[in-house]
């Protein structure tokens, strides 16, 4: 087996490229923040950023100046308040950003579109909105066998997707348990794939447990261990998510100042992730997952 | 708001959950009345029992336990376009006439005043859920005569209605607002007041909304949240007031 672990560093620095379009996935779940610190560090710019939701991680890296568009399909912090970064940017163009905008349907169907390599996907949907005038990518076929009018939306097939995943092998056989969101589809879809995981584990333990790998490790080209790499995301499992930090990020996001204060703070003013958990010595205790184990299965014959 | 809300879930009923006070309206109905209320969260967790009120409509605690996790393609195409949902529960900045919804923007699409977070799920849901409830404080800046933007599709949009539009789901058959309920006029579509809350008068609703709001006849009344109920949302459910306010 090929050995694709390689740090955070080399790992952005070898596959994120200025005017890349990106995709950070996992939806609540596996957000990796290590990764998008990282990318905000190197200064990647012109960026095109996919997500279904953006997320603090976009509204950093939009206020750090990467992104150059957005394509998303919910823009919020749930509970807490908004994204003010990418309102900012937005409502008053500060820094520009240009948006495409479809539904979670919509980015579901293009990144299932990509991982197929189809030109588009089908749904029946739209009927009665306005997504379709703010955003002209979104369009019609006549169904050749129904005659029924079915609504589209292009493939999107990113340079670079990223995601965060319990464990990986060296060789990128990745397995993920609790929400999946749409990482399968993203990294089957994308033309370069970096995995991060909270954990190393040799080929065995993958083998042993095969219906849970989600990418296999042909499509990955680089495996980055990270424990702790979502905060203040979660990992089933590992830690909860920080919801804590959701809502106080309400307060320093609102403030331009104050989210640059941040990201010098931590992202800039530290080298890695493991800086960044020990700038944070608290965090681990209060949010360490606790003990739900569900029993094995017989993969015997 | 979130007691009336989740009275009208029936047990076994399989819902979709929307993010905010549709998160706390079904938990509390699964807490009360409906303990078999399927919630399917669009994060893909089927039969979700979360253990602590989910902060998000993706949190850890909406897969432990929890029938099935699948992934968001299987969520949006073998269970919503599928037509298993029953009921889809949606919030809604701005709520017209016709039960359109907008969570989009305030002004102009290019230039907003206000950029609100989007469809999320909300467009299909509409589109596809059997029936859809929608829950929304009244005022006029949230029950204005005209959306700026058609998020999620009512009874009538554009002229036309669901049945010309071709879409599969009943759609909004109800508002739940903070001062009485509006229901589907079955033959325009129309949203019209049934129900007051106590003390609530007609013209107070009406001054909070900005079209001609028609009054049903009989008006009925909804009766207020009961110990057990307020005791669930303020202390159990929503105990640091993300959802309640205060």
């Amino acid at each position: 087996m090929i050995n694709k672990v390689q740090s955070m560093k080399d790992a952005i620095a070898a596959h994120v490229q200025d005017g890349d379009t990106v995709v950070i996935e996992g939806f609540t779940h596996l957000i990796s923040f290590a990764a998008g610190h990282e990318i905000i560090r190197q200064r990647r710019k012109d960026l095109t950023l996919c997500r279904l939701t953006p997320d603090l991680i976009y509204d950093q890296m939009i206020a750090a100046g990467c992104a150059r568009k957005l394509v998303f399909s919910w823009a919020g912090n749930p509970g807490a308040g908004s994204l003010h970064a990418f309102r900012r940017a937005v409502e008053k163009g500060t820094p520009p950003l240009e948006i495409e905008e479809y539904s979670h349907f919509g980015m579901v169907a293009r990144v299932s579109a990509g991982a197929a390599r189809l030109p588009f996907w089908t749904m029946r949907n739209y009927m009665g909105t306005d997504l379709p005038v703010a955003n002209p990518r979104i369009k019609t076929v006549t169904c050749p066998y129904t005659g029924e009018v079915l609504a589209t939306v292009p493939a999107l097939n990113p340079d670079v997707t990223i995601i965060h995943a319990q464990r990986a092998d060296a060789g990128g056989n990745t397995q993920v348990w609790g929400l999946l969101g749409v990482q399968k589809e993203a990294a089957f879809a994308s033309k370069r794939v970096i995995v991060v995981v909270e954990e190393l584990v040799d080929e065995a333990v993958i083998r042993a447990d095969p219906n849970r790998t989600l990418i296999p490790g042909m499509i990955v080209n680089s495996v980055v261990v990270e424990p702790w790499g979502c905060h203040p995301s979660y990992a089933q499992g590992y830690y909860d998510r920080d919801n804590d930090f959701y809502v106080a990020w309400e307060d320093i996001t609102r403030e331009p100042a104050r989210l640059q204060g941040y990201l010098e703070e931590f992202v800039y003013g530290v080298k890695d992730r493991a800086e960044y958990l020990a700038k944070q010595p608290e965090l681990q205790d209060r949010l360490r997952a606790a003990h739900r184990y569900c029993e094995g299965v017989n993969f015997g014959f | 708001m979130a007691a009336v809300a989740a009275r009208e879930l029936g047990n076994r009923e399989v819902v979709f959950v929307g993010i905010g006070l549709p998160n706390l309206a079904c938990n509390l109905a699964r807490a009360l009345q409906a303990p078999d209320l399927v919630l399917i969260y669009e994060s893909g967790a089927v039969g979700a029992v979360p253990e602590r009120l989910p902060v998000s409509i993706g949190d850890p605690s909406l897969v432990t336990g929890s029938l099935m996790v699948c992934s968001m393609a299987d969520v949006f195409q073998l269970f919503l376009q599928n037509g298993k949902i029953e009921v889809g529960f949606l919030g809604g900045a701005q709520v017209d006439r016709w039960g359109n919804i907008n969570t989009t923007v305030i002004g102009p699409y290019q230039k907003p005043k206000v950029r609100l977070p989007g469809s999320g799920g909300a467009a299909e849901i509409a589109v596809h859920a059997q029936r859809v409830l929608i829950i929304s404080r009244l005022s006029t800046r949230a029950f204005p005569a005209e959306l700026d933007f058609i998020t999620s599709p009512g009874q009538r949009s554009k002229g036309k209605s669901r049945a010309e539009l071709g879409m599969p789901g009943a759609g909004p058959i109800k508002v739940i607002t903070d001062k009485g309920v509006l229901e589907r006029d079955e033959e325009t579509g129309e949203m019209v007041l049934t129900r007051l809350y106590p003390g609530v008068t007609v013209d107070e609703v009406k001054a909070n909304v900005g079209w001609p709001l028609r009054v049903q006849d009989h008006l009925e009344q909804v009766s207020p949240p009961s110990q057990e109920e307020l005791r669930l949302l303020r202390e159990v459910l929503d105990p640091k007031r993300l959802y309640l306010g205060n």
